[in-house]
């Protein structure tokens, strides 16, 4: 970090202090943003590499590079790491830490040491997860579900892996209460409810969610460690205690958790669309409002995640009437952002491309969440490959590939230095061609009738996995020239000054890279975030 | 066909899958070309300019929270009436009972015949009930687009109708520990006279239990390898006189294998455990004479 030439007006180095611990002890929303980045992306390459290893696995059948037990741990472990290590925290603690104070015209967040202590809860999480790993009866070997009675009789290192989770949860719920006081308390004069821009209003909505739901998870993951420790037979039928009760209360939280994980992304695609069309994005309000019903209804839609659990038929049915209510809003945002597209004069530059890939991405995970809101269909393609193509079109497709989006658009601008545009293309092509590959064949699997979490198959399956592992490596060869570029890019490559992308925002009008404080001099908003024309721009 | 025939799973399912597909492909295509349209017409190199800033439209917006709003509701509605052939079972259906345990099946017969793969009579509906020992498992029927969750002290059910004879996948769906995805068996549909007299088979006879078929069909094997190797427990081979430290209560001891320790470790697989496995074997309901001949099968096992 220190090596880094910057001028000495920005962040880097204009408070004098540039060691580790001026990092590590920041209160810099920046500077938190950053760490946030370098160790959820860290994390996102360790569940990369265990992903890689499981196509690895399945590409014959039989045992192929590791045995069952290890497959079960690594898929596990993949789960919990891309889930509670990257995903959840990424977007809110990465891009909200960095961007959104500036957006709104705040010096930074309301509550800049919780912030601090929100990473730091983080970290201690996270190491406790991965202590899990290599002490006791080792990694956990029950996926990232935890499901009983299984995870209460297993053997493995399940108690500290999910009291790692449990930490990481109050990191949420911290930073989600403090995103929620900073954007009612800290916005600038002028920046009405109506001006803030999209990604600041999903991070909004993603914080209710943060605050509301992971408390829940928290309860349900102490109720699994009391469950083990003390064999308080909650869940345990033969004690009077009921399995099915650990899947409500598990997904109570976590089917909230995958909007906390989309709602972001789906307001940096609000954000860099109408940048990259030069024109303002169609329908702000119902954008905005779209985002706070999918984060109202999502937290409805649990039960679709067990219509064949055993749990009452009405309750199949009002979950997946609600599970059809929440696709709506989904929904009109697609149809917003593509009308946004409509006598533009739209540039196809990196952000732009992830943006208009997460598009189709999110769309066809979107429609394949219908087939499995249909209680009829669910049935047959539920807990199969069907299932994990879906979600790693929402999760990677939608969240993923918006999160590079993100890394694209507004690292330049926090580095000062930009990346080359030809290699930028060209991984992004590469990824969006092995991801389809990919996941779209995980889908027809599914249909096929092939399970999830299947160590080994049966020989008619052995075509298409082949094929899916081919498409793993298409993806992660498109990755590693995505993130070679960015990463030489943003510390040697050409300065990046200015406006170049003529965004209308406020993080666009501070300087490059923008000082501790953000602002010279108090910022007043006289003009809406997609209004171009009002910045004397385009 | 015959077509008083009943309709199968399957029957009520795929035309529903189609109806999704179809509505769900449509949508793609709109969007996809809609966006590939307005990124070529209005790419910068053609439209130096946006030539529009229109920021919404009521009625647009209207339209399109009303026009997708039926379209979920219709497809709620066929989703759920076909979910609701799935739980109705017709009547006069027989019915079998699924035992799902770490990591077997075993099907049981209104006249106590067992066995590990499901034989059912083709034409005739199935009434699967499905118990579980242990841990969550789920009984899963590609072919027949039946899945339910084996859940351990509850009553759940599927069925299914065979109109071809024929072997099927049966799948454990729900994962369930280190041999999950060993954890498959098969349908056998058979004409309904090839049934009759499967089921009477070997029933109602004078003959022995045949130890090696019960470690078999028990799921002994799933776990116990008889060829020396190690596996989720102990190697069946040579197991007859072996000295092997267990652990008894917490403390540790030595032993030697005799008839008393096999007899109590099948009887009660937690009290004597073998060092460095795990504690998972569950208690497997055995008749005297069953037991007896399981015994004299493992000590045969060199």
């Amino acid at each position: 970090m220190t090596t880094l030439k910057q001028p000495k007006t920005s962040f880097w180095n204009d408070t004098g202090k540039t060691g580790i611990a001026s990092w590590i002890f920041s209160t810099d929303h920046k500077r938190i943003g950053l760490l946030y980045l370098y160790s959820t992306f860290g994390f996102f390459l360790v569940g990369v590499l265990l992903g890689l290893l499981l196509r690895i696995e399945l590409m014959a059948p039989g045992r192929t590079i590791m045995g069952p037990q290890t497959y079960n741990a690594v898929f596990t472990v993949h789960g919990v790491v891309m889930i509670f290590l990257f995903i959840l925290p990424s977007f809110p603690g990465a891009f909200g830490n960095l961007v959104m104070p500036i957006q709104i015209g705040a010096r930074d967040v309301a509550f800049p040491r919780l912030n601090l202590l929100s990473w730091w809860l983080y970290i201690i999480g996270a190491v406790l997860i991965l202590t899990a790993l290599f002490i006791g009866g080792g990694a956990p070997d029950t996926g990232w579900t935890f499901y009983v009675p299984f995870s209460a009789r297993t053997t493995t290192n399940v108690s500290l892996a999910v009291f790692g989770v449990f930490i990481i949860g109050f990191s949420a719920i911290l930073t989600g209460l403090n995103f929620i006081t900073t954007i009612h308390r800290l916005r600038a004069e002028g920046m009405t409810w109506d001006r803030i821009p999209l990604f600041t209003w999903s991070l909004y909505a993603t914080a209710w969610v943060q605050v509301l739901a992971t408390p829940i998870l928290a309860i349900t993951l102490v109720l699994v460690m009391s469950e083990r420790i003390l064999g308080t037979g909650l869940f345990d039928p033969a004690k009077g205690g009921d399995p099915v009760m650990y899947q409500h209360l598990f997904w109570i939280y976590s089917h909230p958790a995958v909007y906390i994980m989309i709602l972001p992304a789906m307001g940096l695609i609000s954000d860099i669309i109408p940048v990259f069309s030069r024109k303002p994005i169609f329908g702000y309000k119902m954008i905005a409002f779209s985002s706070l019903a999918i984060a109202a209804a999502g937290s409805l839609v649990w039960g679709h995640h067990m219509f064949t659990s055993g749990m009452s038929d009405t309750a199949v049915l009002v979950f997946s009437f609600l599970t059809f209510i929440v696709a709506i809003p989904s929904a009109i945002k697609v149809f917003n952002w593509v009308s946004t597209l409509y006598k533009g004069s739209i540039s196809l530059e990196a952000p732009m491309l992830f943006a208009l890939s997460f598009i189709l991405l999110f769309s066809i995970g979107g429609l394949s969440g219908l087939i499995l809101g249909a209680a009829a269909t669910d049935v047959h393609v539920h807990d199969t490959h069907f299932v994990v193509g879906h979600f790693h079109y929402v999760m990677f497709g939608g969240s993923g590939f918006a999160f590079f989006a993100a890394m694209h658009y507004w690292l330049p601008k926090f580095y000062g230095r930009r990346y080359a545009e030809k290699p930028a293309v060209v991984g992004w092509a590469l990824m969006f061609t092995g991801f389809n590959i990919l996941y779209f064949t995980m889908q027809v699997l599914g249909m096929k009738g092939m399970p999830r979490r299947y160590y080994d198959y049966l020989p008619e399956f052995a075509n298409l996995n082949l094929v899916a592992t081919i498409g793993s490596w298409i993806l992660a060869a498109g990755l590693v020239i995505m993130l070679v570029n960015l990463f030489r890019g943003l510390l040697w490559g050409a300065p990046f000054e200015g406006n170049p992308w003529g965004g209308a925002t406020l993080e666009w009008t501070v300087p490059t890279p923008p000082p501790t404080e953000n602002f010279l001099e108090e910022p007043v908003v006289t003009h809406g975030p997609y209004d171009f024309k009002g910045t004397g721009k385009p | 066909m015959n077509p008083t025939r009943l309709m199968t799973t399957t029957e009520a399912i795929d035309p529903i899958f189609m109806f999704l597909f179809g509505a769900c492909l449509l949508l793609l295509i709109g969007i996809t070309a809609a966006m590939v349209f307005f990124v070529v017409r209005y790419h910068r190199s053609r439209a130096p300019e946006a030539t529009s800033d229109n920021n919404g439209n009521l009625w647009l917006e209207i339209v399109w929270t009303l026009l997708p709003t039926l379209l979920v509701m219709a497809m709620f509605y066929y989703g759920w009436s076909g979910y609701l052939s799935l739980r109705n079972v017709p009547a006069g259906a027989m019915e079998v009972t699924a035992t799902a345990r770490m990591w077997s099946w075993s099907f049981s017969y209104p006249n106590g015949k067992t066995s590990p793969k499901l034989y059912v009579p083709v034409g005739k509906p199935v009434k699967v009930n499905l118990v579980s020992e242990d841990v969550i498992h789920g009984f899963f029927l590609p072919a027949f687009r039946v899945k339910r969750d084996v859940v351990p002290g509850m009553k759940n059910h599927a069925w299914f109708v065979a109109s071809k004879a024929g072997s099927y996948d049966l799948f454990c769906s729900q994962y369930c520990g280190t041999k999950h995805s060993a954890m498959i068996s098969t349908v056998e549909a058979l004409p309904e006279a090839e049934y009759a007299a499967w089921l009477q088979e070997g029933q109602g006879g004078t003959g022995k239990p045949d130890g090696k078929k019960l470690a078999e069909e028990k799921g002994c094997l799933g776990c116990h390898s008889l060829d020396g190797a190690p596996g989720v427990g102990p190697s069946f081979k040579g197991i007859m006189g072996r000295s092997v430290l267990v652990v008894t209560k917490g403390g540790e001891r030595t032993i030697t294998v005799d008839d008393a320790y096999l007899k109590r470790s099948v009887l009660e697989p937690g009290a004597d455990l073998v060092k460095g496995f795990p504690p998972i074997m569950p208690t497997i309901p055995l008749k005297e004479e069953e037991l007896a001949a399981l015994l004299e099968y493992l000590k045969g096992l060199k």
